[in-house]
């Protein structure tokens, strides 16, 4: 019964999101104010019977009903109660609800803090997300129900892939759909500015919250994807350019281009064909990237659900909003009229630059992510494009991105004296050397890459706080003086601080634990010993325990130092019997400097030794913790005074420019 | 208008024709090279001295399910209970392989468990292991009457694929 009701709720959100389109976009067309009030509602109600939806699903995973097929085909009664609810969207179809899901929370969202946008605008953007909605709602009910019914019901479900039954990957999903849905606002708030034919300053202000929302989501949810892979695939590794990764770092990269080029918008109007193509792009590659690696069309161990009816239906979707939305950016950019004018050399000048590497980096990184696919297109021939490949594209993209991070915030909008912006960074310089000097006099092991790598983090990171010094004139106005602008900074100034102090480091834990890793690989039998830096690791012997829904070969390590108990290491292997799979669980212990990290192999012939692989990683954890305080930066700014929502509806915003 | 707007929508345009001929690549058949070919030459002893061994020329004259296994390993012990199975519907033979095991290890493992094998060859080294392709056990191969390998399968063997990948293949060799 409940499984009937969620898929009739489904069927009323359908209509809801319907009858918001239509109100929204021909209301506005129409000037019609009793259908454009209505868009609310309609988007309102539209929430309402998805959540309905989603709850009903979950509650046929939490009761394990094996009468619906998602259930039945992807939980087993004896998973534990959170993986029966992360399983939900565990699998295409429950995972195509949460999308749904988050698109409609966006839309309710929207609904809230929309109150000051002009009547039209409002409407506009309301339905173009409930046209979103209306497609993939079609597409849910259609090519991928997750109600549907399986006669007879099975005694057990099939289970959950295990290597999805882990903390981690339990709430990456959430956060990256956050993220990538999120970007809908943006793309909604652009399709609605090019039908307006009108972008100004106060519509950047309006679109800015929603892409840091998105934005700041979509990296928690990229950091967590990444995490769970460095402890769970078992290669030390955090970053594999598996094209279901690169699909996820292709909205970040237009987004973090589109956070940046909107501030040009909203402080200078200029710039605003090209913010508009950014949101499109934004929103297109998180489509992209949620859909076309759930199509088969590209190769991937993460892509769990491959049909090809189900791609067509996609792609006839993506045609139909990506092609639309291109269509109408070229019928109508040219409309929007930029005003404010520029030197290379200034604010606007470096944020362009920015554009122009981290979108030349989407660029590459979606090339090599759909190069198989194209050479087996044209030629027919499987290939894989690997690691190599986008460090090689990549890096001398994003190196000279951090460089230039370190000047931008100086730069004054319209024209900058480059020279005496120089003259003030000296310092900063010297001490990116200086710690670039210490760490190849400290370190055997220097690259000139690591150098590079370490001294462009220190240079972001001191030019970042000099710039924190000569804002509140640091030892020149005095303790008082300069606690009082301290306190008058905005917030989004801090919020960039802090973001931009989480990218010096991030960088410096990629760098330090991608080129200073070490590993043991050994074949080891109980009571054998090996040194990984400074630290003495000692296999104990493994035994078999058994878990709530698998077995586990459990290894034991001691880890002393300098005689010094540190701490037991205890990975595992486990196989889980009613999937049929095994996973490998790491060990890891961290000093927040480095980790040390264990992962126990395969036994050789029966009773031979373990094949036992170690591995010193330095500033690993330090990867995590920049994302985090990127992401939290976004937050800071977002909650900046100026994107406050102001008690009073404003409806003049738009009317009196109405001239193209 | 000016052209550059046209820009992407020229390159989505690319991007579609690509995307909707890719689409009808299957990208979860990993090809076994070994598919379709004759089985690789072996003549392994068996577990027990005395007794007959395995050897290329056992797998002709009928349809044999060769089957890589090893008392050590874990994941043998799932698919066991569907090997003795088939032993006893008798619809197809069973042969095994047992892979860098020690024979008496071997022995008491099949003797607890019911021995679903017509016959056993020791492959205490592994290299006609590396000769068949196997990436570790347990893994399964039906080979036809003339000793050509037609199926490949890697991991523990389900109920489930032997009804959807094996049965469908003996029916039509069976005709």
């Amino acid at each position: 019964m409940i499984p009937e009701l969620g898929h009739y709720a489904l069927v009323l959100a359908l209509f809801a999101a319907g009858v918001q389109t239509t109100l929204g976009l021909l209301g506005a067309k129409r000037r019609d104010a009793y259908w454009m009030l209505a868009t609310g509602p309609a988007a309102s109600t539209q929430f309402l019977f998805v959540t309905i939806a989603f709850l009903a699903l979950t509650h046929a995973f939490v009761v394990s009903d094996f009468s619906v097929t998602t259930v039945a085909k992807y939980s087993h009664s004896t998973k534990p109660l959170l993986y029966k609810i992360t399983g939900v969207w565990g699998n295409h179809e429950g995972s195509m609800l949460l999308w749904v899901l988050i698109l409609a929370i966006f839309g309710q969202a929207l609904v809230a803090f929309s109150k000051e946008l002009s009547h039209t605008l409002r409407a506009r953007v309301l339905g173009i997300q409930g046209f979103l909605s209306t497609g993939f709602l079609f597409f849910i009910l259609f090519a991928s129900n997750p109600f549907l019914r399986l006669d007879p019901a099975p005694m057990d479900g099939q289970g959950l892939n295990p290597l999805l039954q882990d903390p981690g990957l339990a709430f990456h999903p959430p956060f990256l759909y956050l993220g990538y849905v999120g970007f809908s606002v943006a793309f909604a708030f652009a399709i609605a500015g090019l039908l307006e034919g009108h972008i100004d300053s106060s519509w950047a202000r309006r679109v800015r919250p929603w892409v840091l929302t998105a934005w700041a989501f979509l990296t928690i949810g990229i950091a967590l994807g990444s995490w769970w892979a460095y402890y769970e695939l078992g290669w030390g590794g955090f970053w594999f350019w598996d094209p279901v990764e690169n699909a996820s770092l292709l909205p970040w990269l237009a987004g973090t281009a589109l956070l940046h080029s909107l501030s040009v918008v909203e402080k200078r109007e200029s710039l605003k064909s090209w913010v508009v193509l950014l949101a499109i792009l934004a929103f297109s590659l998180s489509l992209i990237g949620t859909f076309l690696v759930r199509s088969g069309v590209l190769v991937s161990v993460h892509a769990f659900a491959t049909d090809p009816t189900r791609g067509i239906f996609i792609l006839a979707l993506l045609t139909l909003t990506i092609g639309g939305s291109l269509v109408l950016f070229a019928m109508r950019a040219s409309k929007l009229k930029s005003v404010g004018n520029f030197e290379p050399l200034s604010r606007e000048g470096g944020l362009l630059l920015n554009n122009l590497l981290l979108v030349t980096a989407a660029a590459s990184v979606f090339l090599g992510t759909l190069y198989p696919l194209i050479l087996e297109v044209l030629i027919d021939e499987k290939v894989s494009v690997g690691p190599p490949f986008f460090n090689v594209i990549v890096l001398p993209l994003l190196l000279p991105l951090v460089f230039a991070m370190g000047i931008g915030p100086y730069l004054p909008w319209k024209r900058a004296d480059f020279l005496a912006i120089l003259g003030r960074l000296w310092a900063v310089a010297l001490a990116a050397f200086a710690v670039a000097g210490v760490i190849a006099a400290l370190y055997s092991g220097k690259s000139f890459l690591a150098l590079l790598g370490v001294g462009l983090a220190a240079w972001l990171f001191f030019s970042n706080l000099l710039l924190l010094a000569e804002r509140i004139k640091l030892f020149r106005a005095g303790p008082s003086g300069s606690l009082a602008r301290l306190h008058a900074l905005p917030l989004s100034f801090f919020g960039m601080f802090v973001a931009h102090m989480g990218i010096a480091v991030l960088l410096a834990g990629i760098t330090a634990s991608t080129l200073w890793q070490t590993e043991q690989i050994r074949a080891m039998q109980s009571g054998n010993e090996v040194t990984i830096a400074g630290y003495r690791v000692r296999f104990e012997g493994v035994e078999r325990i058994s878990g709530p829904n698998y077995l586990s070969d459990r290894g034991t390590f001691r880890v002393t130092r300098g005689g010094r108990e540190i701490t037991n290491l205890t990975p595992e292997r486990r196989y889980y019997p009613i999937e049929g799979q095994w996973t490998t669980e790491a060990a890891i212990y961290t000093t927040w400097l480095a980790d040390l990290y264990a992962v126990l192999g395969e036994q050789a012939d029966g009773d031979g030794p373990w094949a036992v692989r170690l591995y010193h990683n330095p500033l690993v954890p330090w990867i995590w913790i920049g994302a985090i305080l990127a992401a939290f930066g976004g937050g800071l700014s977002l909650a900046d005074r100026r994107y406050r929502v102001k008690g009073k509806p404003k409806t003049k915003i738009t009317p009196k420019a109405e001239k193209g | 208008m000016r052209f550059s707007f046209l820009f992407p929508l020229f390159v989505f345009a690319g991007l579609l024709a690509l995307f909707f001929t890719g689409l009808g690549h299957d990208p979860s058949i990993v090809p076994s090279p070994l598919v379709n070919r004759l089985a690789p030459e072996f003549n392994l002893p068996s577990l027990e001295a005395g007794e007959e061994g395995l050897k290329t020329a056992d797998l002709m004259g009928t349809l044999t399910l060769v089957n890589f296994f090893a008392s050590w390993c874990l994941p043998c012990k799932v698919e066991h209970p569907l090997l003795v199975k088939l032993k006893k519907e008798g619809r197809i033979r069973v042969v095994g392989i047992n892979y860098k095991d020690k024979p008496k290890e071997a022995k008491r493992w099949l003797a607890e468990r019911g021995n679903p094998y017509d016959r056993i060859g020791a492959d205490s080294s592994g290299r006609v292991a590396i000769d068949w392709g196997v990436y570790g056990v347990p893994e399964s191969y039906l080979v036809d009457q003339n000793g050509r390998i037609r199926w490949k399968h890697v991991g523990v063997l389900t109920p489930g694929d032997w009804h959807e990948d094996f049965v469908p293949l003996i029916k039509g060799f069976e005709k």
